[in-house]
């Protein structure tokens, strides 16, 4: 089970793109897993660590980006699937940044 | 000693305060002897980090919003490993800790810096901010060393250091720059502590005293005699007052004879409704919507607009609300719409003129307002106006919004369209506005362009006196031909809540005053103190 690789696509809607807020929600669900998880601009990488909010926000990613999210490990699927759909909620914050002034 | 010197700038939080100052903008004084035992570095800055990471866990639990969540950002930035990895490597080749972490977060800050985003251009603080933090720890020169009754001055500060200091003892926050809308300035007034801010650079020294004046909007550095005496008479003042202005805050404001003023609120960010009590004030005098359009994201669209509007809206709870259309330029550039290299920017394409200049943004704008208007008390004010015929051009693209929207089918209502009194022309000949359905005199910028002086240039602000008679001739004059062709007046502008002035306001036969929300109680209660005299 331990080399069980996944990978999967989500189109990054949020406000700002990946900032702050959204960046340490994304790095404290992908602590949750014990699988190596990694986001990439392009399918072809370059990858980084999505456990680190130093690596995530230094990516400066800009709202419209196609978000490549890979995992490798046990529990896998299970994480390429959480992560997609907390993207895919913008983060659980829609509206919130208009109404956030 | 050196001579005393007086500067003004805006009230963000009121109060009087004085004490020795402490300069914000330092980042010396972290200075830490290293050990020459890379070991013992290591160990040290671990330390450091760990005490950091709980004292701004600590810090983010007594707030919300923005603020907390910029501290959880820097708490998860400083649990990453791959922040303080090549400061750990430095150290084992011989770094000192305190160089070893700075070497580290530079790298990160530079990176950050040079973004073209300025969303994450702006995180560069958060990193300095964390960098300064850890220093500190490391220097063990904690955040105790902010000596008891200080006055912070500076350019401007974070939330981590305005809570990292004991405020119990006294003291007070000067502000170079700063907005009374930041959310400093909220905590500010939350806590009682006074700050002043868009003071303009200070030179300050290592040994001096600062008055920070939260009443009047100034901070005097090494008063004189006359300064202390008046500190102490405006400290007993504002001690006294106090207790009566939360006696009258949640009254309807009326003078002594019985006379009756609304005093609504000055609004310049939405989050600043949140700790506030509707029910304090008579409605929202004067949004100003430029917060809108100093967003990263860029220009904002109508839903965006729209949103924020319904949210002031709502607070507001069926009282009046009046939406000012955009007073971009001038002091307020906004990037991509405003035009950089006017030669005098308070005298060129500012305010309406801006807006007439671009109307496929005013449009989006005007869409937003007339929408909002179908949820409650909505009015729409233009800033700026100079000549009657801005009315009227205004007014034919208000009216296309309000027809476009109908026909698309989405509810709107057209608000009525008033107008800021605060070029001269317009104060002198306001019977000539008649086209506006009502008047806002907006006593800063009349003051301003009256006395042709601004009061962020030291050398003149004293000339920038809202207590000018001819400013006083002006207010009455559009006050009487309000009357007569039956348009109201209100004032919105710093005069409206200063008690100096209020007598002769409510002698001019203005009803209506908008102020800052902290200033609401100090309006209602000098207008309780004004009697029949001023009438």
């Amino acid at each position: 089970m331990s080399d069980r690789h996944t990978s999967a696509t989500v189109l990054l809607t949020h406000a700002v793109g990946l900032h702050a807020r959204p960046s340490v929600k994304l790095t404290k669900l992908a602590k949750t897993f014990r699988s190596t998880i990694e986001l990439g601009l392009s399918p072809d990488g370059p990858w980084i660590d999505a456990k680190s909010i130093v690596k995530v926000m230094g990516a400066k990613v800009p709202q419209g980006t196609n978000l490549h999210i890979r995992a490798a490990g046990g529990d896998a699927d299970t994480a390429v699937a959480a992560l997609i759909d907390l993207v895919e909620r913008d983060f659980d914050e829609a509206g919130a940044d208009a109404a956030g002034g | 000693m050196r001579p005393a010197v007086e500067r003004r700038g805006h009230v963000a939080a009121p109060g009087i305060a004085a004490g020795p100052v402490v300069r914000l903008d330092r980042t010396g004084g972290l200075r830490r002897e290293p050990s020459g035992d890379p070991a013992r570095e290591r160990a040290d800055l671990e330390a450091a980090i760990a005490s950091s990471i709980v004292a701004i866990a600590d810090l983010a639990a007594t707030l919300e919003g923005e603020a907390a969540d910029i501290l959880d950002f820097q708490i998860a930035m400083l649990e990453d490993d791959a922040l303080s990895s090549s400061a750990f490597a430095a150290i084992a080749k011989g770094v000192d800790a305190g160089t070893a972490w700075s070497d580290a977060i530079q790298v990160q800050v530079a990176d950050y810096e040079a973004t073209a985003d300025e969303y994450f251009r702006a995180r560069a603080a958060d990193l300095a901010d964390i960098r300064d933090r850890v220093l500190r720890a490391l220097a063990h020169d904690g955040d105790t060393a902010t000596p008891p009754g200080a006055v912070l001055a500076g350019n401007d500060v974070t939330p981590s250091r305005f809570l990292s200091v004991d405020w119990a003892s006294g003291g007070g926050l000067a502000l170079f720059a700063g907005s009374a809308s930041s959310h400093v300035a909220m905590l500010a007034r939350s806590r009682g502590v006074p700050m002043v801010v868009g003071t303009g650079p200070i030179d300050l020294g290592d040994n001096d005293i600062a008055i920070v004046d939260g009443e009047a909007g100034r901070i005097v550095l090494n008063p004189g005699a006359e300064d202390w005496a008046a500190y102490e008479a405006t400290r007993a003042d504002t001690v006294a007052r106090s207790g009566r202005e939360d006696a009258v805050l949640r009254l309807p404001a009326r003078t002594r004879d019985g006379r009756r003023l609304s005093v609504m609120i000055n609004v310049a960010e939405p989050e600043e409704l949140d700790a506030l009590d509707p029910t304090t004030c008579d409605g929202i005098g004067l949004v100003r919507t430029e917060f809108l359009f100093h967003r990263p994201q860029g220009l904002p669209d109508e839903e965006t607009q729209y949103r924020a509007y319904r949210r002031i809206v709502e607070w507001a709870a069926g009282r009046p609300n009046v939406l000012r259309t955009l007073d971009a330029g001038g002091d307020k550039p906004v990037p991509g719409l405003t035009i950089d290299d006017e030669s005098n920017p308070f005298l060129g394409t500012r305010g309406i003129r801006l807006s007439l200049a671009c109307p496929d943004v005013f449009m989006v704008q005007l869409r937003a307002m007339a929408r909002a208007a179908a949820l409650g008390d909505v009015k729409v004010m233009l800033p700026m106006v100079t000549v009657p015929q801005e009315i009227d051009q205004a007014a034919a693209l208000l009216n296309r919004a309000v027809a476009d929207l109908e026909a698309e089918g989405v509810a709107c209502r057209r608000p009525a369209l008033g107008i800021m009194v605060e070029v001269p022309a317009v104060a002198i000949e306001p019977a000539l506005y008649a086209n506006a359905d009502f008047f806002s005199i907006g006593s800063n910028d009349l003051t301003q362009y009256v006395t042709a002086s601004a009061r962020d240039i030291a050398a003149v602000s004293t000339l920038n006196d809202a207590g000018h008679p001819a400013i006083l001739s002006l207010i009455r004059r559009v006050v009487d031909v309000g009357r007569e062709i039956g348009r109201d007046v209100s004032l919105c502008g710093d005069m409206g809540s200063d008690p100096a002035h209020i007598p002769a306001l409510v002698g001019a036969g203005l009803a209506t005053l908008s102020v800052a929300p902290p200033l609401v109680g100090r309006t209602k209660l000098a207008i309780a103190e004004t009697g029949a005299e001023a009438s």
